[in-house]
């Protein structure tokens, strides 16, 4: 068992004693973070690539130290690979709006998932609108794997584009993405990953995932809201047009037109989030220092411990794979006869801190049969005390609610 | 507060047991409402008889507080006046302070005397993200009552 407890001191948020199983929707800050944030704020900060003082070098040096230090712990070949967005929803509509409606036209198709999160589905939505492309979809088999045999037979000349999540926010499943990519390509379709899980849960090596473009957000890796990162292969951003226009993105501008600067500032219109990638930096050193395999392994034992025991809390159905082959630390569950919102209540009473609801994955949901579920995420601060408490509540749950016991 | 309070007896027999729920053969009324948060859902049918409220029937999913607050709507609304049921809602929403300071009194000696039922779906008030379960009936209520539905 790996033992992450001396971590836990780092997350003020937690000294109140809050059983925290919602790392899923966001993660907590360490002080570290908290600290390279704040004596940035203090001693370094000016905007950046404008100014010609020392204050806005300094500024601009820290902030592409965050660019580089993101394209080293994704194993990125080249800085100008890393984009920096305001998540990795921004990020995903990046490449819908700036690749797919430069590429994508009538008669196109453009693959999806039956498993993806909102963020991963709606752009596609409104871009498959906008050009006449198809929206279609790899289905879910009924043991929560993506079915890789209908997608094979699904693939053909007309699809350009496949996007699969890389770690399953609901199921907790991490599918196949560098067989789904290599199949894609054979294809000559480009692949996305939407890797908000992905990545703070188990890292990643965008070489070997085999993904043209990689969406993720600070948020969910122990850095701070409102900054998120595009990856995309120096040839596939070469394709995407801008997506927004602004300062910062341009070579030259004159009253009817401008020119785009470089990859990657093209992307990056607007001041950009430079407090934030301060923070992402020092989350990312924070999670090096830990290592992803073993944040990845800690999430698993736990996801394991809780699996076991879950089964015998009367009431529960695990929505998910039941065993740990490919998946990460999620696991969703329903409880016969209470309503995930009420399990939530009762479980918020005993001070754990869970998601309930469509965890922005209704299509998933309707799939499932189900309208809600209620989702216990682990992180490198949770222990098997978390998991006490869960189980203490949904015990409590059930004798509310005449369950039994 | 504690989750006893919340889950009084009468909201789970509600939950369990939803009264009048189903459709109605030829409504006179319909609306639908959703808690795009949680996803709930409610569809409200009326018949009329000149100014009464005839028949209820209630549809739909959700969690316990917005089902059983909609299942003892209906109770309380079959067979009433549109001007008796804008008076009760007007006290339903009180209860709740949905309209901020209540200044309906409920009286403690005679639990039920004034919302019958209802009166279980007090405690909901301290739980404040449970505030928009409750109400969601009560909305859709309204919605079937205006004269455009």
């Amino acid at each position: 068992m790996i033992d992450l407890s001396h971590l836990k001191a780092d997350f003020p948020v937690l000294s109140n004693g809050v059983h925290f199983l919602d790392s899923g929707a966001s993660s907590q800050k360490p002080i570290p973070v908290l600290e390279a944030m704040d004596h940035f704020a203090r001693t370094s900060y000016a905007n950046v690539h404008r100014g010609a003082y020392q204050l806005s070098v300094a500024a601009t040096e820290a902030y592409e130290a965050a660019r580089a230090r993101v394209a080293s712990f994704i194993g990125a070949t080249d800085e100008r690979e890393v984009v920096f967005t305001r998540g990795a929803t921004t990020a995903l509509n990046m490449v819908a709006f700036g690749w797919g409606l430069e590429h994508l036209g009538p008669g196109d198709r453009i693959m999806s998932t039956e498993i993806e999160h909102h963020s991963n589905l709606v752009p596609w939505q409104m871009v498959a609108k906008r050009t006449g492309a198809v929206l279609d979809h790899i289905p879910m088999t009924d043991d929560f794997r993506l079915d890789l045999d209908a997608y094979e037979k699904k693939l053909g000349p007309d699809v350009k584009l496949v996007t699969v999540t890389g770690m399953s926010n609901v199921l907790g499943i991490l599918p196949p993405v560098p067989r789904i990519a290599d199949l894609a390509h054979q294809h000559g379709a480009r692949v996305v990953v939407d890797a908000a899980q992905l990545v703070p849960h188990s890292g990643v090596e965008v070489t070997e995932l085999g993904a043209d473009f990689v969406a993720f957000s600070s948020h969910k890796m122990l850095g701070p809201t409102g900054i998120g990162v595009l990856w995309g292969r120096l040839d596939a951003l070469e394709e995407t047009e801008p997506f927004e226009g602004g300062g910062e993105m341009i070579s030259d501008v004159t009253l009817f037109e401008s020119t785009w600067a470089e990859i990657p500032h093209r992307f990056e219109a607007g001041t950009p989030p430079i407090i934030q990638a301060i923070g992402l930096h020092a989350a990312i050193d924070y999670l090096d220092a830990i290592g992803m395999d073993q944040v990845f392994q800690h999430d698993r034992e736990l996801t394991e411990i809780a699996l076991d025991r879950l089964s015998d809390v009367p009431g529960v159905q695990i929505q998910g794979p039941r065993g740990m082959e490919d998946r990460g630390g999620v696991v969703s569950m329903t409880m016969e006869g209470i309503h995930a919102h009420d399990l939530a209540t009762i479980l918020d009473d005993g001070g754990v801190a869970v998601r309930a609801g469509h965890h922005c994955a209704k299509p998933l949901m309707r799939r499932m049969g189900v309208t809600a579920t209620t989702r216990a995420s682990f992180y490198i601060y949770n222990d098997e005390e978390d998991i006490d408490a869960l189980i203490r509540g949904l015990r409590r749950a059930g004798e509310l609610f005449g369950l039994g016991s | 507060m504690s989750l006893e309070d919340l889950y009084r007896e009468v909201i789970l027999d509600h939950y369990r047991n939803p009264r009048n729920k189903g459709h109605l053969d030829s409504p006179d009324a319909v609306a639908q409402g959703v808690n795009p948060l949680c996803g709930d859902e409610i569809t409200i049918e009326l018949n009329f008889d000149g100014e009464l409220v005839s028949a209820v029937a209630v549809s739909g999913q959700g969690c316990s507080i917005s089902q059983s607050s909609a299942s003892m709507m209906t109770d309380a609304i079959k067979g009433k006046s549109r001007t008796e049921i804008e008076t009760l809602t007007k006290k339903f929403r009180d209860m709740m302070s949905l309209d901020g300071e209540s200044d309906i009194e409920l009286d403690p000696e005679r639990p039920g005397a004034v919302l019958g039922d209802l009166e279980a779906l007090q405690g909901v008030r301290k739980f404040p993200v449970r505030i928009k379960c409750a109400s969601l009936g009560w909305n859709v209520l309204l919605d079937a009552l205006a004269p455009t539905s």
